[in-house]
């Protein structure tokens, strides 16, 4: 009983926080000067031209009316036309969103990995200079955003030793027809293996600048929460029991230590996601992020907004995710 | 049959002074030998270096520890743990943080069977069943299926003790296992502990810090201060005339049940001072 | 126990000078650019368009780093980047730690009404993308030094408001803060007195990372061609030319990127070992 009204009270402030996104959007870009249907129409048109397209678009009306207006389409799933492109927002979006999904499920899979391995190994050699190797490296990787790692990734694997792609999701010269926009997990699925090959040369490096810093922190925290169970009486019994030093770490101490990392690990894929904004633009990857730089650049507005309230639905969905799966993971919590 | 026997064992601090000095002690089968001092005098680390637990901090310098006849001490690492795991139990002080709390019960005593004396699971299954009855678990079966967090201190105790017993071993070591839990529960579990030793055939070696509870579950004890072994007795002879003078002031130190107040003398600080100087002197010897 | 506190104090204190002194090295760069810079950071020359720097074969003297496609000497356009983004960090960094760090107390401190609305409002800046965020604020400020700083304001301040508030909150919880409060003072009073200077080597440590992150963000914008007006020499706008011109000119990309890389690093680091220095637990 009480879990339920801790989810609903949840998905209740999700929501005020989105409708926060979306006023706080509606507001900015409708400050900006310059018209941007004068823009998009070619140099010879006239005034009438522009003010029917105005009218099309709503931009017409007061700033509240538009407002009012564009929620009651999205109700409806109707998040209006791109200006730039003429095509429905929801289309667009949700044709590059699998992109920007996968390669941040991916990029998330080698932090969880790389750092895993760093926070377990730091664990079972704790107190020597292998642990002082982790913690450098950890201390380092975090130091450094995502978007520099990028661009010494780009020296490393794409100027210094070229074995990677430096821009793009696919080599156009591929064969793909699939169904759905998913196409690494599509390919799979389908056991492509030359498709797997393609996305994974494109991909390995944007998902690697995005999983560094992410892999540090879990280094870190893991690393913290292991040695602390370490410590404790359970984990002294298992030893006097038999087992190995490592099988202690990794049956024992592990799943006691990963809770209190996991929250934080939450939070912290939402900023990945964020993060692929502007590592999609430096990869040349065709994803959310570079759409929606453009999207900024060309000045269309229903566009932008479609995307940044993606983004924000996404970040809510994840932290509303993680709470779950904290509960789900905890059996204290679980039976209470 | 001696099950455990430690000769001259010295464990020291790293780079530092001596935490046990030149330690003997011998615990036969079906025998429960008492460890008595008081905090700090290095009555725990006894069991830590037994079973190879000390903090990473400490470390043996000499002697030897028996186990079942053979010297652990030259055993590699490896084989030495499975042998550890294989002859000797714990029986932790403090039963609520000794169960992993992210494990349901039943795994946590048939793991241990299962993976390092290789038993079929069934087996391991039925063993625990039969031994959580022995310590007197109503509805074993719900039990196996609880996470930790679901059982009182005193449940958790008697599943920790019949953990310990779970794989026949001829030595445990229960440290303090008492101290952490209510008076009222203390002794039942102390008459558990006392019960099951007796049915197993068990070498016990029992620390505490307790001279009340040494009289009433030990057969003989050694009384250890500032890690050194000061008085090796059968346990009539300790209580009817203790030789060291250390022994007495405990003894007097100690309250009786019959006499709660009357009894309760500290330790004379003329006692402490001959102890210290007893214990200098033996630390030049060890030097010379 | 305290060996090991020793040999864990040493690498600080050479972290504390490392990182300083690059900060020093750059910040005199900058003020002396037009000093010290062999050329004028946009003087175009297509007769020395991509100049491999001294080392390389066919080289120039005195274009030490090598040009970019221009022609423009890339040494003297890193020294006047520094200006740019000096300014950037300490700019924006002490507004963005004034602002956030304000709120972050008073809701962490005060609690009540206060703290529930500056927290909902943390809530919606999490789910913005940042950098997202960032970009459409200069799209609508329009490019321009103010527009970065406000810019940078806008998107990070949740970052100190959220750190300094959990402290406050965790302070104010302590019996301190109470006896403070029965000895007569005013609550403002306490949190000045008691609550601040114990959050302070969290906001010193917050501020330098943030120095690092606004210089980063201002490389970013110049990336995307939203920064500056386009000509003026910014690091971020030499990497997005390098970015395109790596094949041919990998100079071009390497020396701005060095120079950003080390300089975020010495911010990071230098905020971690301030705090080491000032926190009073670990002191």
């Amino acid at each position: 009983m009480t879990l339920l009204r801790t989810v609903l009270l949840r998905l209740i402030t999700t929501l005020i926080t989105l409708l926060g996104v979306a006023v706080i959007v509606f507001v900015v870009i409708r400050v900006v000067p310059g018209n941007p249907i004068a823009m998009m129409l070619p140099p010879g048109a006239t005034e009438a031209d522009i003010l029917r397209l105005e009218t099309q678009y709503g931009f017409d009306k007061s700033i509240p009316q538009q407002f009012v207006i564009w929620l009651g389409g999205v109700m409806q799933g109707d998040f209006g036309m791109s200006i730039s492109t003429r095509q429905p927002v929801s289309t667009l979006v949700l044709s590059r969103l699998p992109a920007t999904l996968e390669l941040s499920i991916v990029a998330l899979l080698i932090a969880v990995i790389a750092g895993g391995t760093m926070a377990l190994l730091g664990t079972r050699f704790r107190d020597t200079k292998t642990e002082g190797l982790v913690d450098v490296t950890a201390g380092m990787a975090l130091s450094i955003p995502d978007f520099l790692w990028g661009l010494v990734l780009i020296l490393l694997f794409g100027v210094l030793w070229p074995i990677f792609h430096i821009s793009g999701r696919i080599s156009p010269s591929l064969d793909i027809d699939f169904t759905t926009n998913f196409y690494l997990f599509e390919a799979i699925l389908r056991l492509r293996f030359d498709v797997i090959a393609d996305l994974i040369g494109h991909m390995f490096m944007p998902a690697v600048a995005l999983a560094i810093p992410l892999a540090a922190i879990i280094a870190q925290l893991l690393k913290q929460s292991l040695k602390e169970t370490m410590n404790l009486d359970y984990v002294t019994l298992a030893r006097t029991k038999g087992y190995g030093e490592g099988k202690v770490i990794t049956s024992e101490a592990l799943p006691n230590a990963i809770l209190p990392t996991l929250t934080l690990v939450g939070v912290q894929f939402t900023f990945l996601i964020g993060g692929t904004v502007i590592i999609e633009r430096l990869f040349s990857y065709e994803g959310l992020g570079n759409m929606a730089i453009d999207a900024v650049i060309n000045r269309d507005l229903p566009l932008i907004q479609g995307i940044v309230i993606l983004f924000a639905l996404l970040f809510t969905l994840i932290n509303l995710a993680v709470d779950m799966l904290y509960v789900v993971l905890n059996p204290r919590l679980r039976h209470a | 049959m001696s099950y455990l026997q430690i000769k001259n064992l010295d464990v020291r601090l790293k780079g530092g002074g001596p935490i046990l000095r030149r330690v003997s002690l011998d615990v036969t089968a079906g025998q429960v030998h008492g460890l008595v001092g008081e905090s700090g005098a290095g009555k725990s680390m006894i069991g830590k270096a037994v079973l190879g637990t000390l903090p990473r901090a400490l470390e043996i310098t000499g002697g030897a520890i028996m186990l079942d006849g053979t010297d652990i001490g030259t055993l590699p690492p490896a084989e030495r743990r499975k042998r550890i795991g294989a002859t000797a139990a714990l029986i932790p002080q403090d039963p609520l943080t000794a169960l992993n709390p992210s494990k349901r019960i039943g795994p946590q005593i048939t793991r241990r069977l299962v993976d390092i004396l290789g038993w079929r699971r069934a087996d391991a299954q039925a063993r625990a069943l039969e031994l959580l009855d022995e310590v007197h678990i109503p509805d074993p079966t719900r039990v196996m299926r609880s996470y930790p967090h679901e059982l009182s201190g005193g449940m958790r105790q008697r599943i920790l003790i019949a953990s310990a017993f779970a794989a026949e071993p001829k030595l445990i070591i229960a440290d303090e296992p008492t101290t952490a839990l209510d008076v009222t529960v203390q002794k039942q579990i102390l008459r558990l502990i006392a019960e099951m030793q007796k049915r197993h055939g068990t070498a016990l070696l029992f620390v505490t810090h307790d001279l009340g509870v040494v009289s009433k579950v030990c057969d003989s004890l050694s009384v250890l201060y500032a890690g050194k072994v000061v008085e090796d007795a059968r346990m009539q002879r300790f209580f009817m005339s203790p030789i060291h003078a250390y022994s007495r002031a405990l003894l007097a130190a100690t309250p009786t049940y019959t006499d709660p107040k009357g009894s309760l003398m500290p330790v004379p600080d003329t006692v402490i001072d001959a102890v210290e100087l007893e214990i200098a002197q033996h630390d030049v010897r060890a030097q010379a | 126990m305290r060996d090991a506190r020793a040999e864990v104090r040493r690498p600080i204190g050479l972290r504390l000078w490392l990182s300083g002194g690059w900060l020093s090295l750059l910040a005199l760069a900058a003020i002396f650019a037009p000093l010290i810079a062999p050329h004028d950071p946009l003087a175009q020359d297509l007769f020395l368009g991509r100049l491999p720097p001294f080392w390389e074969d066919g080289t120039e003297p005195g274009y030490v780093l090598g040009t970019d496609s221009l022609g423009r000497d890339v040494l003297s356009r890193i020294l006047y980047g520094a200006r740019l983004a000096l300014i950037v960090a300490l700019v924006a960094g002490t507004l963005t730690c004034l602002i956030g760090a304000t709120l972050g107390l008073v809701a962490g401190y005060y609690r009540g009404w206060c703290d529930r609305i500056i927290s909902r409002f943390v809530d919606i800046w999490m789910a913005f993308p940042p950098v997202l965020f960032a970009i459409l604020l200069i799209a609508v400020l329009g490019p321009g030094l103010i527009s970065i700083i406000i810019a940078i304001v806008v998107i990070d301040w949740t970052r100190f408001a959220r750190v300094i508030r959990a402290e406050a909150m965790s302070q104010g919880a302590m019996d301190y803060v109470a006896s403070a409060q029965v000895a007569g003072r005013t609550q403002f009073g306490t949190m000045l007195t008691e609550i601040l200077p114990n959050v302070l080597p969290t906001i010193v440590a917050l501020l330098t990372l943030e120095m690092g992150i606004a210089v980063i963000v201002e490389a970013i914008l110049s990336f995307v061609n939203l920064s500056i007006s386009t000509d003026s020499p910014t690091w971020g706008g030499m990497i997005a030319e390098g970015r395109t011109s790596v094949h041919q000119a990998w100079w071009v990309l390497v020396f701005p990127l060095i120079t950003l890389f080390l300089t975020v690093l010495s911010f990071s680091q230098l905020g971690e070992g301030l705090k080491d220095r000032f926190d009073p637990v670990l002191r």
